[in-house]
């Protein structure tokens, strides 16, 4: 039954490195997109 | 292109819990490991999935390399042709044979040599020359991502199994470890480096990084390891329907690295155009200084 904790932890591991990840792309592409659209109105 | 991401997406997410419910309901419980063992649908699609990335990162580097002269760009074809053709046909040759470790099958190699012409081919048909390093920087990047949580769920499952969360000096763990170390060094120049020989630097990296993965793949046989054997091409057993559910599940995290490296591309593509912007910006602030020196001086 312990061992489950490890087989939970395992799998949450898993997607928190993805959210993580996928969350830097979305905050990079509203930087980028900002940073575009600055240069544009200069 | 805008309205198939949302449906590749949602398809992508549908196929990911279908395999999670296969991975935790369907799949029989391991005899000896129990319930813990269903990490290996997740740990083992990570693993090839970042393998399968590190590869095309170093396909799409040595193209970059040799693209930059056309005398070696045709050298490089045949290279890489002859590799495959000797390649595989060394395989089958049985004084070869005989070198492979035990459990190791020759047709498992040449698969993983024909791969080689394979991706040369199919990377220089479907990008252009100028995307090969956009290429490789996303690879590199969402392969650092699956290779970490290849590096993270490993001790997890290895501290009930072994009874330890790290086997100190393991060849497996370590080239391992060494892998990802290679591949954030790779990105950390990158991110660093303002240097016009920047993009030439990480492929050749990149180029002697990509000689750990088959030291990380073939550790196995070739020396003492606490990692179990392959399931795929070695000497491994696994019970079919547990085969069918971890092919399943690595299917679902290929159509999920190929959206989040589609992602990755376009952010690249976004972040040289933004840095062109600025480049352009600051030329013709530069041009505009020169243009009104000499009115600044004519009333003199």
């Amino acid at each position: 039954m312990n061992a489950v904790k490890f087989l939970f932890a395992a799998y949450i591991a898993t997607w928190v490195i993805h959210g993580v990840y996928l969350g830097s792309l979305v905050r990079r592409f509203g930087k980028l997109r900002r940073e575009l659209r600055d240069v544009g109105k200069k | 292109m805008k309205r198939l991401f949302p449906i590749l997406a949602g398809l992508t997410a549908i196929f990911l819990a279908y395999a999670l419910y296969l991975a935790l309901v369907v799949a029989p419980t391991d005899a000896q490991q129990g319930e813990v063992y269903r990490i290996i649908y997740y740990h083992v699609p990570s693993a090839w999935t970042a393998f399968l990335l590190f590869f095309i990162n170093f396909i799409a580097s040595i193209q970059y390399l040799v693209n930059r002269k056309p005398s070696t760009k045709a050298a490089a074809r045949w290279v890489v042709l002859v590799i495959g053709v000797v390649g595989v046909i060394a395989c089958f040759l049985p004084q070869v044979q005989a070198m492979l470790p035990a459990g190791m099958r020759p047709s498992a190699v040449a698969t993983t040599v024909l791969l080689i012409p394979l991706f040369y081919f199919l990377i220089g048909w479907l990008f252009p020359e100028d995307r090969l390093d956009v290429l490789a920087v996303t690879t590199a990047e969402v392969g650092v991502v699956f290779c970490t949580i290849v590096l993270v769920t490993g001790p997890i499952w290895a501290r009930p199994v072994w009874g330890i969360w790290w086997a100190p000096g393991d060849i497996r763990l370590t080239s391992t470890l060494v892998l990802w170390l290679i591949y954030v060094s790779y990105l950390v120049l990158r991110r660093f480096s303002n240097s016009a020989q920047t993009q030439m630097l990480a492929a050749a990296l990149a180029v002697f990084g990509a000689l750990d993965v088959p030291l990380v793949y073939f550790s196995i046989w070739f020396f003492r390891t606490q990692h179990p054997q392959p399931v795929i091409g070695g000497g491994g057993s696994m019970d079919p329907r547990m085969l069918h559910v971890l092919v399943i599940s690595w299917m679902a995290f290929l159509c999920f690295a190929f959206l989040v490296c589609w992602s990755r591309f376009r952010l690249e593509l976004l972040h040289r155009e933004v840095e062109e912007a600025h480049a352009m910006e600051s030329l013709e602030g530069g041009v505009a200084a020169k243009a009104s020196l000499p009115l600044n001086r004519s009333p003199r």
